[in-house]
């Protein structure tokens, strides 16, 4: 009797603390996002949608995912082909490549922010090759798509890490006689990889191409470093309204696109990469 | 590329070749992730005036004064303190609550064990930063608006889901057969994980506190969202980001990401384990 209740009581705490702070909210928010001062009411879409900067915020977070994510997909793979490859030192690159999973997207923006400010090292670089005599302003308005580079350059740098060692440690899971016997029938390396990699790691490349989509929409502190809200995106919306125009009917309206968009990615992945039933290895 | 010359042999200096593109991707690729934290160190360890200079030089000035500037600076000090104790808070409490989870789904089968792994998975799925929002309301109105146990609150249920899924893995990889062996020895189930299981765990469990510090420490929105006057680092940072001088933001993102290596380069042993089961 007693060890038929012992794991409930184990789960207890967490799906306790889960439904009261993970669950409760997201109702909560879901009904803030569609009520006014007298009850239901859609006007908090409708200030979302008709306000000029909705349609620009979405247009630049869709895009930041849409470049950013793919740019670290392949960097990912190179990254991970390298380290499984790699005999001598093995530890401590892996040490270096994974530096970035520590790091917070605002000290990811401040680390960029110090190449690309007007003082900064590529002013300071472009001046001393003698390309440039007066420093340009880089991350003004005039300059939006330097802005753009900026944010992507500064994403792709931090949250690649991740990816690859989701990665890595799904390449640790496929077999060597594969690659053995792809050898005997002559397939050379990148045969190998395409032919034998990329279909064996499906699992593992679904869980990190959401995880890092659901990220990159979230992306916030990054672009309000380096473009303060000069390049706005969903999220820096989001607090826009919870802060400065204090209306959290509007700012939950904004989560709940953020959250749409964020499981229609994940359907799509779990869709394209679907793994076929007892195909795993 | 290299191997792939195993079976027919090739000219040597097509194999050099290889070998020499290879540790140039290396090198490059090193070179891609350290530059940059290296030029946050030389503006960090150069005077405001130094940072402020233009053309810029690339070796440190080795003057105090903006690291001098920023911990003199209103408010700093008392936002590293409340990250810690914040980021401290939620290590203890992810563990706390996710540990048993994890021992309970490694262990037992039960009715109602997908459901739960099914409530863990989802709280992957969504942008949990933006559960800051209705949580705000509920805090006010309990009293938690702005306290440190608050905002640690948030940052847990960010945590949690990698406390429950990496010790599910750790207890997995102990074998029942030990656990078995000192009950009929004698232990009772608590004596037995006591003795034998915690031990062979508490590295892994540390390496999994120790990121769910990390997640805390590094956390900006819900952080920003549920503090006014105990802000945390980040959110006394992106909150004062464009009224604070530069040398002021780079002491700052330098004070961030220089505990982000540590902790790092302390479970560095871990993460792919921790990668690797949490995929699954």
């Amino acid at each position: 009797m007693k060890s038929k209740a012992l794991p409930y009581l184990l789960l207890l705490p967490a799906t306790v603390f889960l439904l009261v702070f993970f669950v409760y909210p997201f109702i909560q928010i879901a009904w803030l996002s569609v009520s006014g001062p007298g009850g239901f009411s859609l006007q908090p879409f409708t200030t979302m949608a008709t306000h000029w900067k909705f349609q620009t915020a979405l247009g630049w977070t869709l895009l930041l995912a849409a470049v950013v994510v793919p740019i670290q997909l392949v960097m990912a793979l190179s990254m991970a082909s390298i380290v499984t490859r790699l005999q001598q030192g093995r530890n401590t690159f892996l040490y270096i490549f994974t530096i970035p999973l520590g790091l917070s997207d605002l000290a990811a923006g401040i680390i960029w922010l110090a190449i690309f400010e007007q003082s900064g090292y590529l002013n300071s670089m472009l001046h001393g090759l003698g390309i440039i005599d007066q420093p340009i302003l880089f991350l003004g308005y005039q300059n939006i798509w330097v802005i753009f580079i900026a944010i992507v350059l500064a994403e792709v740098w931090r949250a690649t890490a991740i990816m690859m060692v989701i990665l890595v440690s799904g390449m640790g899971l496929i077999p060597k006689e594969f690659y053995e016997a792809g050898e005997v029938f002559g397939a050379n390396a990148w045969q190998r990889f395409v032919k034998i990699t990329l279909p064996l790691l499906r699992p593992s490349l679904q869980s990190a191409l959401i995880l890092r989509t659901l990220a990159a929409l979230e992306v916030f502190a990054v672009v309000t470093a380096l473009g303060g809200t000069t390049l706005p995106v969903l999220m820096g919306e989001t607090f826009q309204w919870q802060f400065t125009l204090q209306d959290r009917n509007v700012a939950s309206a904004y989560a709940m696109v953020i959250l749409a968009i964020s499981i229609l990615a994940t359907f799509f992945f779990l869709r394209v990469l679907r793994v076929p039933k007892g195909a795993t290895i | 590329m290299t191997d792939a010359a195993l079976d027919k042999p090739r000219p040597v200096e097509a194999r050099s070749a290889g070998r020499f593109l290879f540790w140039a991707a290396v090198v490059l690729i090193s070179a891609w992730v350290l530059v940059p934290i290296y030029l946050l160190l030389v503006n960090t360890l150069s005077s405001p005036q130094q940072v402020t200079a233009f053309p810029k030089s690339g070796v440190p000035g080795w003057d105090f004064g903006s690291i001098q500037f920023f911990m003199s600076f209103a408010g700093v000090l008392r936002a590293l303190w409340n990250s810690l104790f914040v980021a401290l808070l939620t290590m203890i409490l992810s563990i706390g609550l996710g540990a048993p989870a994890g021992y309970a789904l490694s262990r037992f089968d039960f009715p109602g064990k997908e459901v739960f792994r099914m409530l863990v998975v989802m709280t992957r799925a969504f942008p949990l930063p933006l559960l800051a929002l209705p949580l705000a309301v509920l805090f006010i109105r309990t009293g938690l608006d702005d306290t440190a146990i608050g905002l640690a609150i948030v940052h847990t249920v960010l945590a949690i889901p990698f406390a429950v899924l990496i010790t599910f893995s750790l207890f997995s990889g102990i074998p029942l057969e030990l656990e078995e062996a000192a009950w009929t020895l004698g232990c009772n189930r608590w004596q037995a994980f006591r003795k034998v299981v915690l031990p062979l765990v508490l590295p892994g469990i540390t390496a999994s506190a120790v990121f769910a510090f990390t997640i805390s420490w590094n956390e900006v929105f819900a952080a920003a969202v549920l503090t006014i006057e105990n802000r945390t680092l980040p959110a006394f940072l992106i909150q004062n980001l464009n009224v604070s001088p530069l040398h002021l933001k780079f002491a700052g993102g330098a004070a961030m990401v220089i505990p982000a290596l540590i902790f790092i380069f302390a479970v560095r042993r871990y993460l792919f384990a921790m990668w690797g089961i949490a995929n699954r």
